[in-house]
């Protein structure tokens, strides 16, 4: 049988064997030939069981030389012939005897296979499952610890504290004042084109101080601060658990959850009923702006139409929702940074299902509020 | 191949900020040679390396990679430059989001035509390589840390890089691993002629793989002896080069103390 002639290689049969003779530059940018033909013209002649290399010819060589050369060998163990690289450059066989130095492991490669869809759902119920109690097993602990705080055991540093209380309440003053104002404005505009048709301009203040002080306010500063703080405790929390600065706590026998999340969750429930009571102010603002500009309505007349139309009692109501809305933010922020696994990507994960988690539960909880509060009549 | 030296570097001052870490730096590394940085801890190696990779731009001097001036090229040369070397950092520093597969063909797939074939063909070689056949699908937090660190060699070595720079390999790695490790550097130097400049304060390893050394000071803040390591053994007239490489068995412990703690 004849040789296999390629610009870039010979194989022709000598002797007993094949001998493959290389020339010319072997890297990628020069292209690589294709393997199939050698493997075949290798195949035809199955009583031919050595293989000589000739590099005399051989120019530039890098990794694309160097994986034909793997899979021309692989494929000779494969059919049990026997491969001499001596005449190889001393660099490539070097490299080869590296690259076949250690065996693959058995079982190391992975098969990816599809699951079927029971087993999907099975795996997804008992993630759920573990999930929940993991939930559980953190509220508990925090209850826990908040009860030694009260009796003054918790330990954590009063300066962590004071850093995360100005972290969470005077520098979200600007967004607070920002979204404030617009949603004062949003709700004063979209009440004033509906009730001037019955002439009942003066009530857009009674909504406008209505909807802050009960709703929005709280609301509002709720998801602001879920977006802004929750997600930084996640992703602080979660940094942590990658750099193993939570393994070192509790090796040191410090609860975690005293000295990093106590601190958190006291923070948030201090900064969200004042941040709210702010946000009810800037929000009122917002309407007067839009009552003295579209609805020639004074300023004077304005507050003075609030002060009837909104007892103390709803401001409250929105100031208690706030400091739920707090907890519910802190304790998912801390819950899914103490969760994160070890890598980066976790980190993102992390952050992202704490604010997710948080609005979810706000608006959850204010549904639940309103119900309780309808059923008591305040 | 060139006339110039692989690595050339001018009266390099290192700073962050106002403070002063190295200055006057003055060394070349030949091609094909492995040039080790030496040093106790907090002297400026790993910063020197950072340096010399092109992530931090040094505060006075100049750097060049064969005769090319790293800081004066424009930024497309540069990435072209810096695409040639290959980092193998402490920690391996492979990208946790991907499998090591993932992590070996994000430089191919940025920098090269190949196709997805060869793409695979290229990584489970490299892979190979160094002892890692067939993990290409595991996620870097599922392998322990010397075969991360031998993972981030394979991606350091993915594009054929006729420079390669090492922070610390023999960190955090057992005495047989290390030992192999360094076996792999001196085979790998052989084999593709690559040149190798290594950060270690590893004195069995330095040994080992060095041909040449610059030891830095923290205290007078320059090289204070350069030579092939075991030169430095046998001749350095400089206490604190012979503290350093005879693990202060000559010399006074007292000043050793006194100067790093």
């Amino acid at each position: 049988m004849s040789a296999v002639v390629h610009e870039k290689y010979i194989l022709d049969p000598r002797e007993a064997g094949f001998c493959l003779q290389l020339t010319g530059d072997w890297r990628f940018s020069d292209g690589i030939p294709d393997i199939e033909p050698l493997l075949q013209r290798l195949s035809a002649e199955p009583t031919r069981q050595q293989l000589n290399f000739d590099g005399n010819q051989l120019g530039k060589w890098d990794s694309g030389l160097m994986t034909f050369l793997v899979q021309l060998i692989e494929y000779c163990q494969q059919q049990q012939i026997e491969v001499k690289t001596a005449g190889l450059p001393p660099g490539v066989q070097k490299l080869l005897t590296l690259a076949f130095a250690v065996p693959e492991r058995k079982g190391a490669r992975r098969q990816i296979l599809g699951q079927p869809i029971l087993t999907k759902i099975g795996n997804v119920t008992i993630e759920m499952h573990r999930s929940w109690s993991d939930l559980l097993h953190f509220i508990g602990e925090i209850i826990l610890s908040t009860l030694k705080m009260f009796r003054g055991k918790a330990r954590f540093r009063r300066s962590d504290l004071l850093y995360q209380i100005e972290g969470a309440g005077p520098s979200a003053l600007p967004i607070i004042t920002l979204i404030g104002i617009l949603i004062g404005l949003i709700l004063a505009f979209v009440g004033a084109v509906q009730l001037r048709l019955f002439g009942a301009q003066i009530f857009v203040a009674d909504l406008v101080g209505l909807g802050m002080a009960r709703e929005m306010g709280a609301m509002m500063t709720a998801i602001i601060m879920a977006g802004r703080t929750g997600a930084a405790y996640a992703a602080q929390l979660g940094t942590m658990q990658v750099n193993e600065e939570i393994d070192a706590l509790k090796t040191m026998g410090i609860s975690p959850v005293e000295f990093l999340v106590l601190p958190r969750l006291i923070a948030l429930c201090i900064t969200m009923p004042l941040l709210c009571i702010y946000a009810d102010f800037m929000g009122i603002i917002g309407g007067a702006i839009v009552c003295s500009t579209m609805l020639d309505i004074s300023f004077f007349q304005y507050f003075q139409q609030i002060q009837n139309a909104v007892p103390l009692k709803h401001f409250i109501i929105g100031i208690v929702k706030a400091g739920i809305f707090g907890v519910l933010v802190a304790t998912s922020g801390c819950f899914r940074g103490m969760q994160c696994g070890r890598s980066a990507s976790a980190v993102g994960y992390a952050a992202t299902s704490a604010v997710v988690t948080s609005i979810v539960l706000i608006v959850v909880a204010d549904a639940i509020i309103t119900i309780i509060s309808q059923i008591l009549g305040v | 191949m060139t006339e110039h030296p692989h690595l050339e570097i001018h009266n390099l001052t290192m700073a962050y900020g106002d403070i002063v870490i190295q200055e006057n730096l003055n060394f070349t590394v030949k091609q094909g040679e492995i040039f080790v940085i030496m040093g106790g801890s907090g002297c400026g190696k790993s910063t020197l390396l950072r340096h010399l990779v092109g992530l931090i731009h040094p505060a006075e001097g100049n750097i060049f990679i064969n005769g090319v001036n790293l800081w004066q090229a424009p930024q497309v040369e540069r990435n072209e430059i810096i695409s040639h070397s290959g980092v193998l950092y402490q920690g391996g520093a492979l990208w946790s989001s991907m499998t090591l597969a993932e992590n070996i063909a994000v430089p191919l797939m940025e920098y090269t035509q190949l196709t997805e074939k060869q793409i695979a063909d290229v990584i489970s070689y490299k892979l190979s390589l160094v002892g890692l056949a067939g993990f290409e699908d595991y996620y870097p937090s599922e392998i322990s840390g010397g075969m991360q660190k031998r993972a981030g060699l394979a991606r350091a070595m993915a594009l054929d890089p006729d420079i390669l720079f090492f922070d610390e390999p023999s960190a955090g790695l057992d005495p047989i691993s290390s030992r192999l490790l360094d076996d792999l550097i001196l085979e790998l130097r052989d084999s593709l002629g690559a040149t190798v400049v290594i950060v270690s304060h590893e004195l069995a390893s330095i040994f080992a793989v060095g041909d040449q050394a610059i030891f830095l000071d923290s205290d007078s803040k320059t090289i204070i002896a350069t030579g092939a390591p075991k030169e430095l053994l046998e001749s350095s007239d400089n206490p604190r080069v012979r503290r350093f490489l005879t693990r202060a068995a000559q010399g006074s412990m007292e000043t050793e103390v006194r100067t790093y703690v």
